[in-house]
């Protein structure tokens, strides 16, 4: 790890524009993910501004009749809030399905979405990522890659996102609110976020340098039955190795996310048209442009075989 | 005392203490967080100095240059020591690749430079600015790519037989030809390897975490060259070790050095990717099998054959060594052979040997029963011998595979297994059941104690024995308190320090039996000795109880030998030749049943029996916690643990605890273990034998058996992950 300063914000445009004005800073929230990566020297920042006291802590009814939930709320407050529960409880099974109890409690909702890949090179500093040393190649492609993406990826890099949480919201259509260092704000919707790889893996989310995630707004609840079903090698403490997040209505129609085969949240709206017609249906258009390796290729029948007792469980 | 006839009666068969389930004695120091290990020793009057190891980034290929100027110069750098620098240093017995010095490397994370600094952070981030350049060379890391470069290694016994295996085999009626793979595996201990080295002047000790001390010190001693009576080692307390803690490693090596260099005790322990790279692993093996058998289920020709890879200098797997004894049958022939790799050093794990070559074996045994029409348990008990089969003269010790295979169906209720496979649904779950014999043999070394009486009647035992979470305080204590007829209360052990006598050590399930019957011959001198100053004619007509000594009707407190000064006495317990006449091994079975995600392919185990008959248990509660750990070692074998290679860059990928998946609580939910009562009076005074490794060998083939009953998919490459299974599964459409 290498010498950093240090200091809290107390406010939100200051944390904003602090980070803007100092080269190499970085927000801290739980540190959970940030810190591990800082002692291997994959992340270097070389200033760090704790947002853990901005009061972005709670989560309150939104205009719109939906849910707005602080950027600083710890994961475990937000799996257990009541109204999580009731009406986004495919959120509250993801969140309960990622990392262990005493992450949870300090895992927050903006870090979690901008936690990094769990491709294990990204980890090493001795080998080639493009994602950690932008050029240096991808050790991924040919090595060790069963638990990497099969679609969204570049030549570049097959990583993939290990957030279990990111993949509910995205079936909820979730907002992403932030600040900007200049003082204005904006949202975008979770879709937008993430970037793909193409030939700047390195680059993972929309925004700018600042830029701090204040918020993530959930619509008006939609109804239906929830599921969150992540498949892993173990029972638990363990990253997905295909996750489906769904919220399928009485009718048969609904919303599927997919977790754990893309470098993002992974869903489309046309394929999902395609849930009346099952699973098959769906997986086809939804992992047409799949481009898996020898050791990934299983995650395409697994997802087809994931959704299909999903939807088989919604239809009760 | 010398130990060649068998045991007949004496003390320890009284069974009030031995044998009891007492609570372990350091139980409440590991609670409350006082029992302290290597990295936690702390003199308030000392400044220690923190080492940070920097590792090879290459596999293979030499260092061209080291720049350490920027690490000198980085903020509370003390010293930098680098392997270019040092020259060479000897190699201890006991390692394969050095562990330091000179500028070849051999592996991926072999230690070539420590910085020292005033904080642990201050030596991390100095670490990371030595600059090497390699001249990399091509190294070998594929072993089913080398497999046909493989040799008969030179030492041990690689290759056995009995009869005329291929004549046998040729007119089977049935004939069975299979080959199986186990990867890679990591120890996985929860505590790394950490020392503290201190000089005073040229006498070194180092506090560290080490199962066999005497080894540690006498390779430490070795590798820096200096005279061993110099070297003091110190490991009270381990978190942990699995076989990887047997051998001297770098942290011990580097923290001497560093300490040397800085002038100043120095802590170094090695970080958890450094466990998988640097340290030593359980090598991958290939495996073939073939078994012929008459109709009725008697085998009468066996094979094994396993390849595996190391460094040049290492030693192969011994993954055949139970198939020479578990099964009978006329015509045989086992092999070993050895490719060389260069990835990390390859050695003992957990049940070197058995644990993998049971993973192959029992899966082998139940494809078997299954061509032959027969239950795999009555297949096994056909086939069960009360002599080496490969030398029909040398009885068993003691043996009752027969009584666990039995017992254990009856407990587990293996009547209700369906026989045709993948015919039990239970919702979304396939449902199976498996078994599988368990075997490792046992395993006899010399053991000394020292023994203290003193005036308040406390009994002191020294050994440099050390308690790798296994029990040994506890099982130590209860053996001196059997033997002086006090309570466990009245014991104190003092363990793992090098100026104890020389024990055992904790290593193939030899320490629980060995180093408690060095205890007992130390106890018997000491006996002897309380005979004599009591003016007692001799100790064998006195009865130890409750505190008293006593012969007719002459009762005198025990503390009262010891009323003017302490009786001290020594011994060691050294074996005779029992163990050739006869062959000593343990013997279990386990039973297994798992559910099989009939969507995804997850396998998750249901419930898991193992049954033990191996002599006579010291303590159920420690012998409990040892086998439920085995069988939870086990599951991880059958479902999840390898160590990926990657053949291009020659390293072990998934080097930390979140991407080599141990399993954890969710994964085990239910576990039974039952000891059959019995006493091998040829194995020791104490009449036991080892238990902690029996109970990992044939569980993951219990697992994989049961996988292939809940689905019909017989996986033979372990770990049996579900992309092994998904394409095989049923349609869910
Ligand atoms: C062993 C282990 C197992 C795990 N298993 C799982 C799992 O199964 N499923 C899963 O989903 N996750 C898992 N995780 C990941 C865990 O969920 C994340 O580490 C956590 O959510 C990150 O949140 P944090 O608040 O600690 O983020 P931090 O580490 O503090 O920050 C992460 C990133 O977000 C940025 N950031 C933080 N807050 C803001 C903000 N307000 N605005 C802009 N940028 C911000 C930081 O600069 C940093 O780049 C696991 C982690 C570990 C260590
Ligand atoms: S997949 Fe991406 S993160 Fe992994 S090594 Fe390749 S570039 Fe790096």
């Amino acid at each position: 790890m290498r010498a950093f300063s240090y200091e809290r914000a107390s406010t939100i445009e200051a944390a904003a524009k602090a980070a803007a004005g100092t080269d190499g800073a970085k927000f801290i929230a739980g540190g959970t993910n940030l810190l591990d990566l800082m002692k291997l020297e994959v992340e270097t920042p070389t200033h760090l501004i704790d947002v853990n006291r901005l009061g972005l802590d709670r989560i309150e009814p939104a205009p719109e009749g939906g849910l707005r939930v602080g950027a600083l709320v710890r994961n475990t407050d937000l799996a257990a809030d009541e109204r999580i529960r009731r009406d986004y409880a495919v959120l509250a099974r993801a969140l309960l399905a990622g990392a262990s109890g005493q992450l949870r409690n300090r895992a927050t909702t903006a870090g979690n979405l901008l936690q990094r890949t769990r491709c294990p090179y990204f980890y090493d500093t001795n080998q080639p990522c493009n994602k950690r040393q932008p050029g240096s190649g991808c050790a991924a492609l040919g090595g060790f890659s069963r638990q990497l993406a099969v679609v969204g990826v570049s030549d570049a890099c097959i990583a993939s996102h290990p957030s279990d949480m990111a993949v509910a919201m995205r079936a909820l259509d979730a907002v992403v609110e932030t600040v900007r260092p200049d003082g204005t704000t904006r949202s975008i919707p979770i879709a937008d976020l993430h970037r793909l790889p193409g030939d700047t893996p390195h680059v993972e989310h929309v925004l700018e340098r600042g830029e701090l995630i204040t918020a993530v707004v959930l619509p008006k609840p939609v109804g239906g039955k929830h599921i969150y079903r992540k498949v892993r090698d173990r029972a638990s403490y363990a990253f997905a190795l295909v996750s489906i997040a769904a919220v399928v209505l009485p009718n048969g129609t609904g919303r599927v996310a997919v977790g754990g085969v893309a470098p993002k949240p992974w869903r489309d709206e046309a394929a999902e048209r395609e849930l009346p017609n099952g699973a098959k249906a769906v997986t086809a258009k939804l992992l047409a442009n799949a481009r898996p390796t020898e050791q990934n290729a299983f995650k395409v029948a697994l997802v087809e075989r994931a959704l299909s007792a999903v939807l088989a469980e919604a239809r009760g | 005392m010398r130990f060649d006839t068998p045991a007949t009666t004496n003390p320890i068969d009284q069974g009030k203490v031995v044998g009891q389930r007492i609570h372990r004695i350091d139980g409440p120091l590991k609670t409350t967080g006082r029992a302290v290990y290597a990295y936690e020793w702390h003199d308030p009057n000392t400044r220690y100095a923190y080492g940070y190891v920097v590792g090879s980034a290459i596999a293979k290929g030499r260092i061209g240059s080291m720049d350490v100027s920027a690490a000198k110069q980085a903020p509370g750098v003390i010293a930098v020591v680098t392997s270019d620098g040092i020259g060479e240093l000897k190699k201890g017995k006991y390692n394969t690749a050095k562990l330091f010095g000179g500028t070849e490397i051999q592996h991926y994370h072999q230690a070539i430079a420590v910085v020292v600094a005033e904080t642990f952070e201050e030596a991390r981030a100095a670490a990371a600015l030595v600059k090497v350049d390699y001249a990399e060379q091509k190294g070998v890391f594929d072993l089913a790519a080398a497999k046909d470069t493989a040799v008969t290694p030179k030492e041990g016994e690689p290759d056995s037989a009995a009869g005329d295996f291929d004549a046998a085999f040729e007119t089977a009626a049935v004939k069975f030809d299979q080959s199986y793979t186990t990867p890679d595996q990591s120890h996985a201990m929860m505590e790394p390897h950490a020392s503290i080295a201190a000089w005073n002047g040229d006498d070194l000790t180092v506090w560290t975490s080490s199962q066999m001390i005497d080894w540690w010190r006498t390779d430490l001693a070795t590798t820096l060259g200096i005279d061993k009576e110099k070297v003091h080692i110190m490991s009270p307390f381990i978190g942990g070790g699995f076989g990887c803690k047997l051998f001297l490693r770098a942290d011990a090596v580097l923290a001497a050095l560093a300490a040397r260099e800085a002038k100043r005790p120095v802590k170094v322990a090695l970080p958890r990717p450094f466990l998988m790279n640097n340290t030593t692993h359980r090598p991958a093996t290939i495996q073939r099998i073939r078994i012929g058998a008459e109709r009725n289920g008697r085998i009468t020709a066996i094979a094994h054959e396993s390849w595996s890879g190391d460094l040049p200098g290492g030693g192969p797997e011994v993954a055949v060594q139970q198939t020479r004894l578990l099964y009978a049958g006329a015509n045989r022939m086992t092999a070993t052979r050895l490719a060389t790799l260069d990835l990390p050093e390859g050695n003992a794990m957990r049940a070197p040997g058995e644990a993998p070559g049971m993973m192959a074996l029992e899966i082998a045994i139940d494809e078997v029963a299954e061509r032959l029409g027969l239950d795999p348990v009555e297949f096994r008990i056909v086939n069960d011998t009360q002599v080496d089969p490969e030398n029909r003269e040398r009885p068993f010790s003691h043996r009752n595979l027969v009584g666990c295979l039995r017992t254990g169906a009856e407990r587990f209720g293996w009547q209700d297994r369906n026989k045709q496979p993948g015919t039990r649904r239970e919702g979304n779950w396939l449902v199976g059941m498996g078994v599988a014999s368990a075997f490792r043999n046992n395993l006899v070394l010399p053991s000394g104690a020292r023994v203290r009486l003193d005036r308040e009647g406390i009994v002191t035992v020294e050994t440099d024995m050390t308690d790798i979470g296994t029990g040994s305080y506890t099982i130590i204590a209860q053996t001196a308190a059997e033997m002086l007829g006090v309570p466990v209360d009245k014991v104190a052990v003092s363990l793992g320090d090098s100026r104890f006598p020389v024990s055992s050590g904790s290593g193939g399930q030899f320490g629980g039996n060995c180093s408690t019957a060095g205890v007992y011959a130390a106890c018997v001198k000491l006996r002897e000795a309380v005979a004599q100053k009591l003016g007692f004619n001799s100790s064998d007509e006195l009865t130890f109880a409750e505190g008293e000594v006593g012969a007719g009707d002459r009762r005198v407190p025990l503390a009262q030998a010891a009323s003017d000064e302490s009786l001290v006495v020594e011994d060691r317990i050294e074996f005779g030749d029992l163990d050739k006449t006869h062959q000593q091994s343990t013997f279990g079975a386990h039973f297994v049943e798992v559910g099989v995600d009939v969507a995804t392919g997850e396998t998750r185990i249901r419930r898991m029996l193992a049954v033990c008959g191996a002599g006579r248990i010291l303590n159920p509660i420690t012998a409990r916690s040892q086998v439920i750990g085995a069988m939870t070692m086990g599951v991880g074998g059958a479902l999840s643990e390898e160590l990926v290679v990657d053949k291009e860059r020659g390293f072990f990928v998934n080097h930390d605890l979140a991407a080599y998946e141990v399993p954890v609580h969710a994964d085990i939910p239910h576990q039974e273990v039952i000891f059959l009562d019995e006493t091998d009076p040829m194995s020791s005074p104490m009449k036991a034998k080892g238990i902690a490794e029996l109970g990992l060998c044939g569980v993951a083939a219990a697992v994989a058996n049961g996988i292939y009953n809940a689905t019909g998919i017989r996986v033979r490459e372990y770990p049996i992950t579900l992309d092994k299974l998904i394409n095989e599964l049923p349609e869910v459409s």
